[in-house]
């Protein structure tokens, strides 16, 4: 029982990752219908970021949030020079290109920092706190805490506010929201600034427990993205739901059978799920009055 | 109020308004008819600036309107009901209706949606429903009000008529014709040309990317060449 604990605790700070980054796929999805592959740098970048300020001196504190704008900056660079220059490109094309800016900012990511594993402290020490038989890092409950808030901050956003609401009617019908007076092309910026963002943050929070280097986003991205359509690409409820239960597929396994198969289990049930439901667990139902 | 001169758009290396000529004078209700194809929803658009003009010159309210985006139209008050509704169908009607007035966060922002829903009623009841279920004819009413809730001096209907049943057609057309009261000019493009130009001052008739034919909307229903052309008498 305390055993299955310490999974499930395990399995949710990793899935409570994935999950941000699934949103973050879901962000960008919803606003372009573009897949960005260098979803998973901005979680390497939050994190790389941190270290090195932190190691020139500035307060940790600090040092995530001007990480996290950092990295948000660059997400709104990323769609001005590489995905505007290319609006009348195929999707395809587009989700190419981001392909090629993953590498580019892992390249860039080596030379300005380096190629070494790194860590910063945990905000709150490193004191296991036990919950009925099983431990968790307080770093995890950061984490889970973290993507808590930013979940249901995301939702405020979407459901209590205009700009909200405009990303929603951009992403629904583009030709329609420029009409009304939205300026789409800022929606797409703000996108990106956001997932970005978010990247980060999740970057920020989970580099004590697993550390950051330079190529962490490869992975990073390849569950995140997992996790998206395995919860419906497009649908940020369904990016939550994706990314927890890739987490605890991966966890369960690791504990039950054996961490070698971890990635095989969390991958062959979402082919499973996506066999029987082709746009995942909550994916937009096509339905449209003509 | 607007002023049309010269238009000419293109869709890649295809030329689809050779040139079109238009005025719109404020208060009035302009009529473009003009078969499938001729060119009717290009030219507006062009006006609205989702598809780029190629040549020619756009002046709105005596502004050159032609390099300015899209968004930057609708704050000047040129709203659009485009062809096929294209409503927010995975937001609420009153969600559809608020980004309407997107521009806009004031007061005036519930007194144009409370005129809205008085204009239409059917609104008000599913004004929590999702747009993607309402009916076509509903799904029209929500696009004109929708255009009207940018506080607009001019208002471009593309096909507001189409595919609706005559009863529907009547009704929106009354709305259409109350616009007038209401100080909002309208630029009306219709395949259906007899009610189009029962309810304009003014007609234009297009033809393959041109203006070919201009006048009161009285004359044009008694041109026998329309007739015979547009109203199949």
């Amino acid at each position: 029982m305390s055993d299955l604990l310490q999974f499930v605790f395990s399995g949710l700070t990793v899935g409570a990752v994935y999950a941000l980054v699934a949103l973050g796929f879901t962000i960008i999805y919803n606003a372009s219908d573009v897949v960005n592959f260098s979803q998973g740098e901005f979680v390497m970048l939050g994190g790389m970021s941190t270290v090195f300020l932190s190691a020139a001196g500035v307060p940790l504190p600090a040092a995530a949030i001007l990480a996290v704008v950092i990295t948000a900056l660059v997400g709104v660079a990323l769609n001005k020079f590489a995905i505007e220059p290319a609006r009348n490109a195929s999707v395809v094309t587009i989700i190419i290109i981001t392909i090629g800016a993953s590498i580019f900012l892992r390249g860039v990511a080596q030379i300005v920092f380096d190629k070494q594993l790194h860590r910063f402290e945990s905000f709150s020490g490193d004191v296991p706190i036990e919950i009925l038989g099983a431990t968790i890092l307080p770093q995890s409950v950061w984490v889970i805490f973290g993507a808590a808030v930013i979940f249901t901050g995301l939702y405020l956003f979407f459901t209590r506010t205009l700009t909200g609401k405009a990303v929603l009617a951009t992403a629904n019908n583009r030709l329609a929201a420029r009409l009304v007076g939205i300026n789409t092309n800022f929606i797409m910026t703000l996108s990106f600034a956001l997932s970005a963002a978010i990247g980060a943050v999740a970057g920020v929070l989970v580099t004590p427990i697993t550390l950051t280097s330079y190529d962490i986003g490869i992975a990073l991205a390849l569950k995140g993205f997992a996790a998206a359509m395995l919860g419906g690409m497009g649908n940020p409820f369904g990016a939550l739901v994706g990314g927890l239960v890739v987490g605890l597929i991966e966890a369960l396994t690791a504990g039950y059978i054996s961490s070698t198969y971890k990635d095989a289990a969390a991958f062959i049930v979402i082919l499973a799920v996506l066999f029987v439901m082709p746009s995942g667990l909550f994916g937009r139902a096509a339905v449209n009055r003509v | 109020m607007l002023s049309v001169e010269g238009l000419r758009s293109k869709y890649g290396r295809i030329e689809v308004l050779h040139g079109v000529d238009l005025e719109v004078k404020s208060g009035e209700i302009v009529s473009v008819i003009g078969a499938n194809g001729a060119g009717k929803t290009t030219l507006l658009r062009c006006l609205s600036g989702v598809q780029p003009a190629s040549g020619g010159s756009l002046m709105f309210r005596g502004d050159d309107i032609s390099k300015l985006p899209a968004h930057r139209r609708v704050g000047l008050g040129l709203a659009q009901s485009p062809e096929g509704r294209q409503i927010f169908t995975n937001l609420s009607v009153e969600e559809n209706l608020r980004l309407g007035a997107y521009l806009f966060a004031d007061a005036r922002v519930d007194k144009d949606m409370a005129d809205a829903f008085a204009m239409f009623p059917v609104l008000k009841e599913k004004r929590n429903l999702s747009a993607g279920g309402l009916s076509g004819g509903q799904q029209q009413m929500l696009a004109i009000a929708r255009a009207l809730m940018a506080r607009p001096t001019c208002v471009l209907l593309d096909e507001p008529s189409m595919g609706l049943a005559p009863i529907l057609v009547d009704q929106i057309l009354e709305v259409v014709k109350s616009l007038k009261s209401l100080d909002v000019t309208v630029l009306l493009v219709e395949q259906n040309a007899f009610a189009a130009l029962s309810i304009a001052d003014r007609g234009y008739v297009m033809e393959t990317g041109r203006i070919t034919m201009s006048g009161p909307a009285a004359e044009l229903i008694a041109d026998p060449r329309i007739r015979e052309a547009y109203l199949g008498i």
